[in-house]
């Protein structure tokens, strides 16, 4: 399938591009659309269960938690800690 | 007088005499361990070739493991294939009669609560232990908080009022609910429809996370205290514990009866998986609100 092959194209150029941007906010954020078409690809696999965890944990949960780190290591340009 | 035998030495000892030790000459010239070391890192070891030396070894880390990793997938049986080991009796049996022995019509949720629920059991045991860590490491008390932390903490709190977004706090506020319910919706019929537990309670503990980042934590403190905190986490824990640990002790024969289990499909249906699925959301939905809240304030 054309949209399946796509999707999976587009999970290795976002696994390639987290380990190359050099700004953790916007690797944080690159992760986040990873996980968004990786729970894609889980209701193509027919795992809907999956699916909706993989939205709720790898794009809500894990992000903020991500984004709270950074903001702990002052990491985020714009707050003001830095 | 300065050389005395060894047996001289023994006699004095003997005799109780006070044993003069001639002194210990140091033979050896004192290495300059020092100078050795600044040579080396000159010459050797010099920035340039230390750089060079790590990028050498990623790369050759890189590759050795991604062809590792290739090689096992290129070994591994074909996707969805009928006779990979994955596909025994075991499969037969659960999508067979899965639906008559468990009561409920989502096969995923019969069996991870059902068949499997030792395992998850000890899933929620992982999230409760890491939440546990996460107070022990980050939860501020009088200990470990000095006065100018908690005045600057104040100070904070007075930022975090000023910088109230309408637009944002009206979305966020509409939003809400919605995910409230839907994460509601998600844990009850985790035994009808895809999803459970798990997904449904990190819903729930996302919109508990979007209320709190919204409205400050002092509003959240209201009715979502420490005790309370606690008392949901330690209490679903031991309920699921009680619930299934029946089947545990009986060698796994589940006793008949307990809880009937219904027509499949219907709401109150699957027997026992209902409460399971109540305990592990509110579990799951606690654990991802105390790692929010632990995070940023450090306290619940």
């Amino acid at each position: 399938m054309l949209i399946e092959n796509l999707l999976l194209l587009f999970l290795i150029v976002c696994a390639v591009l987290v380990s190359v941007t050099k700004r953790l906010l916007r690797a944080v954020i690159i992760f986040m659309a990873y996980s968004i078409v990786m729970s894609v690809i889980w209701i193509f696999l027919e795992s809907p269960d999956l699916a909706i965890t993989e939205a709720a944990v790898g794009t809500g949960i894990t992000s903020i938690l991500f984004f709270l780190t950074l903001k702990k290591v002052h990491q985020i340009k714009g707050t003001h800690d830095e | 007088m300065n050389k005395k035998s060894k047996w001289r030495y023994f006699m004095d000892w003997v005799n109780g005499e006070e044993v003069i030790e001639t002194p210990k000459k140091v033979t050896w010239k004192k290495i300059d361990f020092e100078k050795w070391k600044t040579i080396f890192q000159k010459y050797l070891w010099n920035d340039r070739k230390k750089s060079i030396f790590y990028l050498i070894m990623c790369v050759f880390v890189s590759v050795v493991f991604i062809s590792i990793l290739l090689q096992t997938v290129n070994t591994l049986p074909y996707f969805g294939g009928s006779n990979n080991p994955a596909s025994n009796e075991v499969v037969q049996r659960y999508i067979e009669s899965g639906v008559e022995e468990t009561g409920a019509t989502n096969i995923v949720a019969g069996m991870i609560l059902d068949y499997r629920a030792f395992d998850t059991f000890g899933e929620s045991n992982v999230l409760f232990l890491a939440v546990i860590c996460v107070v022990m490491l980050l939860k501020k008390d009088k200990y470990n908080t000095t006065e100018a932390e908690e005045r600057e903490q104040k100070e904070d709190d007075m930022f975090e009022k000023q910088d109230a977004n309408i637009i944002l706090k009206r979305i966020a506020n509409l939003l809400i609910p919605l995910l409230f319910l839907f994460g509601i919706y998600v844990v009850l019929n985790g035994h009808i429809s895809p999803g459970g537990g798990f997904s449904g309670g990190a819903i729930i503990g996302a919109g508990l996370v979007l209320y709190a980042s919204v409205n400050g934590q002092q509003k959240i403190q209201k009715f979502f205290t420490y005790k309370i905190f606690v008392r949901i986490n330690v209490g679903c824990l031991l309920t699921y514990c009680v619930l299934k640990g029946y089947s545990f002790f009986t060698g796994a024969n589940h006793l008949p009866n307990i809880i009937p289990k219904g027509v499949p499909g219907a709401l109150l249906s699957g027997g026992l998986i209902l409460p399971l699925n109540i305990c592990v959301g509110m579990i799951v939905a606690c654990t991802i609100y105390g790692f929010y809240a632990l995070f940023t304030k450090g306290e619940i």
